[in-house]
C-alpha cells in the first residue's frame, strides 16, 4: 500500500493516472446527477408544508455537504503537506480550494432562495448561515494567502497554516443548529429524528450527493493537473511531456 | 408530479427553485470547463518556452 501511495506522489505518475481517469469520474457524475434531478424535481412528491419549493434541496443539501467534506480535505492536504513536505498535498488543497469556495458559495445561494419563500427573508444572522459564511472567507483567505508569495512553497505553508486553523469552523456549522436554537432546520435527512421522510424523498438526495461527489473527484484531478504543471513546469518530465503534447 | 405546468411553475414557487438550479448549473459549468482551459494555455505557454531553451544551448 505505500508503495502506491508514493507512487501516486510523484507527480508525473499522477499527471498520466489523472489525465486517464478524469473523464471517467466527469461523464459519471453527469449521468447520476441527471438521474437526482429526476428524481428529485419529477418524482418526489411536494412537501406538505412547502409544497415543491422543498425541490431546492436536492442542490442545497449537496452543495452544503461538499463545502464541509472539500474543507476537510483541504486541510488533511495541507497537514500532510506541512508535516511529510509533500508539495503534490500542498497541490491538493490548492486545487480544492475553489472548488470548496463555489460549493460554499453555492450554498449559501440556494439557501437564500430557499430561505426567502419560507422564512420571508434572504439572509438572516442565524448561527449556521453564519458559520457557513465564515468558511466562504476561510476559502478566499486560503486563495489569496497562496497566491500572495513569489515563491510557492511559502505561499504553500502559509495558506496551510490558515487551513489548519479554519478547521474548528467545521464542527462549528454542523453542530450549529443543535448547540444554538437557529432558524435553520435541524439534521432532518441523516442524523435526524424525522423518520416519517418517504424514500421517493431521500433517495434522490443520496443519488444527487453521490453524483457531486463524482464532479468533485473528476475537477479536483483536473485542477491538481494544473497545479503540477504549475508548479513542476521547469522539471524535466513537463518539459518532456509538453514537447510530446 | 402530476403535470407540465406544475413543473415549470414548481407549485408557485418557480421562482425561487429555479433561479437556484440555474446558480448551481452555471458554477458548476464554469468549474468544469476552467481547468481544462488553463492546462491547455499553461502547455501552449511551455511550449513556446521549449525551442528558444533549446537555441540558447
Amino acid at each position: 500500500m505505500f508503495v502506491w501511495f508514493h507512487k501516486l506522489a510523484s507527480p508525473p505518475y499522477f499527471y498520466r493516472l489523472a489525465e486517464r481517469i478524469a473523464p471517467w469520474f466527469g461523464w459519471l457524475s453527469l449521468i447520476v446527477m441527471l438521474a437526482g434531478l429526476y428524481g428529485g424535481l419529477w418524482l418526489a412528491p411536494p412537501d406538505y408544508q412547502q409544497g415543491d419549493g422543498f425541490r431546492i434541496m436536492y442542490v442545497h443539501v449537496p452543495s452544503a455537504w461538499m463545502s464541509l467534506f472539500i474543507y476537510v480535505v483541504m486541510a488533511v492536504a495541507a497537514a500532510i503537506g506541512l508535516i511529510w513536505r509533500m508539495k503534490l498535498a500542498h497541490a491538493v488543497s490548492a486545487a480544492a480550494a475553489p472548488l470548496g469556495a463555489s460549493f460554499t458559495f453555492l450554498a449559501l445561494a440556494t439557501g437564500s432562495l430557499w430561505g426567502k419563500p419560507m422564512w420571508g427573508t434572504y439572509w438572516v444572522w442565524d448561527a449556521r448561515l453564519t458559520s457557513e459564511l465564515v468558511l466562504l472567507f476561510l476559502y478566499l483567505g486560503y486563495l489569496a494567502l497562496n497566491h500572495a508569495f513569489e515563491d510557492q512553497r511559502t505561499g504553500d505553508r502559509a495558506s496551510a497554516i490558515l487551513a489548519l486553523v479554519g478547521i474548528v469552523n467545521v464542527p462549528i456549522i454542523h453542530y450549529s443548529v443543535k448547540w444554538w436554537n437557529t432558524l435553520h432546520q435541524g439534521p432532518t435527512v441523516f442524523f435526524g429524528a424525522r423518520a416519517d421522510i418517504p424514500p421517493s424523498m431521500y433517495i434522490p438526495l443520496f443519488i444527487m450527493i453521490i453524483g457531486f461527489m463524482l464532479y468533485f473527484a473528476a475537477f479536483i484531478l483536473k485542477r491538481l493537473q494544473v497545479e503540477v504543471l504549475q508548479r513542476e513546469r521547469h522539471t524535466a518530465w513537463v518539459r518532456e511531456l509538453v514537447e510530446r503534447s | 408530479m402530476s403535470s407540465w405546468h406544475e413543473f415549470l411553475t414548481m407549485g408557485g414557487y418557480g421562482a425561487y427553485v429555479w433561479p437556484s438550479y440555474a446558480i448551481v448549473l452555471v458554477v458548476m459549468v464554469i468549474n468544469a470547463v476552467l481547468p481544462g482551459r488553463r492546462q491547455h494555455a499553461l502547455l501552449k505557454q511551455l511550449r513556446r518556452r521549449v525551442p528558444n531553451d533549446r537555441e540558447r544551448q
